[in-house]
């Protein structure tokens, strides 16, 4: 068997549990496997043995016809000189994985199609490879013209590179190089025992989803301490966190896509909303991005009645505004002509390129682990609709946003109706984590799955930490996206994605 | 399609924030930490090693906001010593003004701490290049909504602009990565004389988290002194406004 099977609710897997394969093996049934699209990679790394050695490579593949979650590893000799036979080639979604185990550890894939550095870590295996000689596709010819956006770019966002190659006005292709945002994350989750940095790391691996990277940190180190009943009794309140945290990204983003098309009443609209769902995860735990509110095994915020009562109020308040708002949006001519059919990834590209979240599902794509392989409160609730859109335009993308707000704040009120708090639980810094094994973190954030995997050692020591955020997947179809269009719609592609930097960097 | 319009503006009344000099904000919010002394290090010893950023010092007991994460685990720990109040005006002109004590009731803005040109020139008008470095996206969010239709700072003649040319100064933000940290450099570089330096945002200010990441390269704040220090995960933008206009000499730190 080459796969260890659990799920997003089990405790974690001790290491000699799961199988040690062959490469040859773990190639040919991925290579298989993924012509299915229920399957996608949700994780795939490697990590050197303690004597430094052996690389064991370990994949996290999920099955979303049946819930489970597949574990399975390979090793490889730390110092063979032979290049492993490239799995992107067959698969493209796996380009992510691979080019990060290429850099890290200087691993050859042979016929690898993209073998391009991926964010140029401080510890990256060939230090000759930095971010000023990213290898940019080239065209030649007259008639062409290359135009450079960044690292720096106009507004007040993150950085990154993006290089165009252009026809006159007609993208035809755009390539994103990244790295710029690279703060060394993994290394310091493993240079301290001290939990509670741990967790404030992993609240900032993307600052706009603190809720659901703390909440991925959090149910990690929860399987590796039996902290499942802490676990369940935070449930309600954790979803709820990272409902609004939803809530106010979507609505950010509505203002954002207004603003690029000049429709200010739109902006202003959704800055005011954004401005109210904030300031109600301020008034819960002190923090307008939810820093703070999710802990392992406890809460330093519980919810009181109170609270409840003004987080269900608002919620509702802002939800009835935004509908309004959404309304006005859909059925704006000038706004109509600029989101529809533009920035359109198709079905297809969206599933060979492995996106996943609210862009793979504005694509028809229906990607969720909340209805895939829920966890906390969404265990419980079997039935739940995942939100998908046809087009694969910005159009989609706006609409997923506006139902995803409605159903966010119809769940908010659902458990806070008639809440009763439940006896608060201080957060544990210093439950013993079971040694050699490995657990994850696997949640729905705002912008789609995101993923912690924490191994430890003999001693109980986390001795790798590994975050995917979503935008890993989600850049390429950005790339796609701006195909065909005019450099002036990048804006509101960009922004109809609005993917994480840091994230992807961390 | 009118009406869909009026019934946003209806429902969106009034919104920006008349007096910016009276908000308060929640309760809940952690702003300025209050030291108390007590005589006994016991409580204080082992919030200062649960630390998660190395910002609190049992002996001699003080609390570096440039390094504070305020997550407010150190209160919990030694809630006879430290207590979080919402006071939000936590800008410095000054490193050492990050640095609170026991006794300590606000963060002071010595006016002799301020350069005069900073006042002469940008008293009324300032335009600024924000570059984030490593940011994790909070602060610059809430750089951003410090000209939203609520705060509009932009009633003030404080705004940010795209090209570094026409910035009278640069905001960094995050802790400065080795991979950002020639780009931050030219930015700053391109931005004529005479110019402001502002770091927003704890991670700004000391590296935070990241202070000893080997991804990060703060050589940049060796060679450039910042006029002013904001601290805050994410630096809240009532800190950002009050900071700035203690700066530009509109309001007085009392």
């Amino acid at each position: 068997m080459i796969y260890r099977i659990t799920n997003n609710t089990a405790p974690a897997v001790a290491l000699d549990d799961i199988p040690v394969v062959s490469y040859a093996a773990f190639y040919d049934d991925l290579a298989a496997r993924l012509r299915d699209e229920r399957y996608h990679v949700a994780h795939y790394f490697a990590l050197p043995d303690e004597a430094e050695t052996h690389l064991r490579f370990f994949c996290l593949l999920l099955d979303d016809a049946t819930a489970e979650v597949l574990l399975t590893s390979f090793v490889m000799d730390y110092y063979a000189e032979c290049p492993l036979p490239s799995l992107t080639a067959l698969h493209p979604q796996l380009h992510p994985f691979e080019r990060e185990i290429a850099e890290r550890w200087g691993v050859r894939f042979e016929g690898m199609p993209w073998p391009k550095p991926l964010r140029f870590p401080c510890d990256r295996a060939d230090r000759t490879s930095t971010i000023d000689n990213y290898p940019f596709y080239r065209m030649e010819g007259r008639a062409l013209h290359e135009v450079n956006v960044g690292p720096i770019h106009a507004g007040i966002i993150e950085p990154g590179a993006f290089r165009f190659i252009c026809n006159g006005e007609n993208v035809l292709h755009l390539e994103i190089a990244l790295g710029y945002q690279h703060r060394g994350t993994e290394r310091l989750m493993t240079a301290t025992d001290n939990r509670l940095r741990q967790v404030l790391l992993a609240e900032s691996a993307a600052g706009d989803s603190s809720v659901a990277h703390a909440t991925a940190f959090a149910e990690a180190v929860e399987k590796l301490t039996d902290g499942a009943a802490a676990a369940a009794a935070l449930a309600p309140e954790r979803a709820v966190a990272i409902e609004l945290e939803r809530m106010a990204m979507q609505i950010a983003d509505t203002g954002a896509l207004c603003m690029d098309t000049g429709y200010q009443l739109g902006q202003v609209a959704c800055e005011a909303l954004r401005t109210m769902t904030i300031n109600t995860t301020q008034a819960w735990g002190g923090n307008r991005f939810g820093k703070g509110l999710i802990r392992p095994a406890g809460t330093d915020h519980p919810l009181t009645a109170e609270k409840a009562a003004m987080i269900r109020g608002n919620a509702a308040e802002i939800a009835r505004r935004y509908a309004e708002v959404c309304h006005d949006l859909r059925t704006s001519p000038s706004l109509l002509a600029r989101f529809e059919q533009c920035g359109i990834v198709p079905r297809t590209e969206m599933v060979r390129i492995g996106g996943v979240g609210q862009a793979a599902r504005a694509s028809g794509v229906a990607r969720d682990i909340r209805t895939t392989h829920p966890w906390g409160l969404y265990a419980g609730q079997p039935g739940r609709e995942t939100i998908t859109e046809e087009e694969g335009d910005v159009m989609a993308r706006l609409s997923v946003r506006c139902r995803e707000t409605a159903q966010a704040a119809a769940l908010i009120d659902r458990l806070l109706d008639g809440f009763a708090p439940a006896a608060p639980v201080r957060p544990d810094y210093d439950a013993p984590l079971r040694p050699a094994s490995l657990a994850f973190g696997l949640v729905e954030g705002w912008r789609g799955e995101t993923c912690h995997v924490a191994v430890t050692d003999s001693a109980g020591r986390i001795a790798a930490y590994r975050i995917k955020d979503p935008s890993l997947h989600n850049w390429m179809a950005l790339a796609l996206a701006v195909r065909g269009e005019g450099i002036s719609d990048f804006p509101i592609c960009n922004k109809s994605f609005n993917l994480s930097y840091c994230g992807h960097d961390l | 399609m009118i009406f869909p319009k009026l019934k946003v503006l209806r429902s969106h009344g009034t919104q920006y924030i008349p007096d910016l000099e009276r908000v308060e904000l929640t309760e809940e919010f952690r702003g300025r930490p209050e030291l108390t002394e007590t005589g006994d290090r016991g409580d204080l010893e082992r919030a200062a090693r649960r630390c998660p950023a190395g910002a609190l010092s049992a002996a001699p007991f003080a609390l570096d906001l440039g390094r504070c994460m305020f997550c407010g685990e150190c209160a919990r720990m030694a809630p006879r010593n430290i207590r979080f109040t919402n006071d939000y005006r936590i800008g410095s002109p000054t490193r050492e003004g990050l640095v609170l004590r026991p006794g300590d009731t606000r963060v002071a803005f010595p006016e002799e701490a301020v350069r005069p040109e900073v006042r002469r020139f940008f008293g009324r008008a300032l335009q600024l290049r924000e570059v984030c470095a490593g940011g994790d996206a909070s602060v610059e969010m809430e750089l951003g909504a410090t000209g939203n239709v609520n705060f509009d700072f932009g009633r003030f003649g404080v705004g940010f602009t795209a090209s570094p040319r026409h910035a009278d100064g640069v905001v960094v933000s995050g802790p400065v990565t080795r991979n950002m940290a020639e780009a931050l450099e030219i930015c700053y570089d391109a931005v004529p004389d005479p110019r402001i330096l502002v770091a927003c945002g704890t991670e700004a200010c000391s590296g935070g988290l990241y202070a000893e990441s080997r991804a990060v390269d703060r050589t940049f704040f060796d060679r450039h002194t910042p006029d002013l220090w904001l601290p805050g995960v994410p630096t809240h933008p009532m800190t950002f406004i009050d900071g700035m206009m203690t700066l530009l000499g509109r309001k007085r730190r009392p």
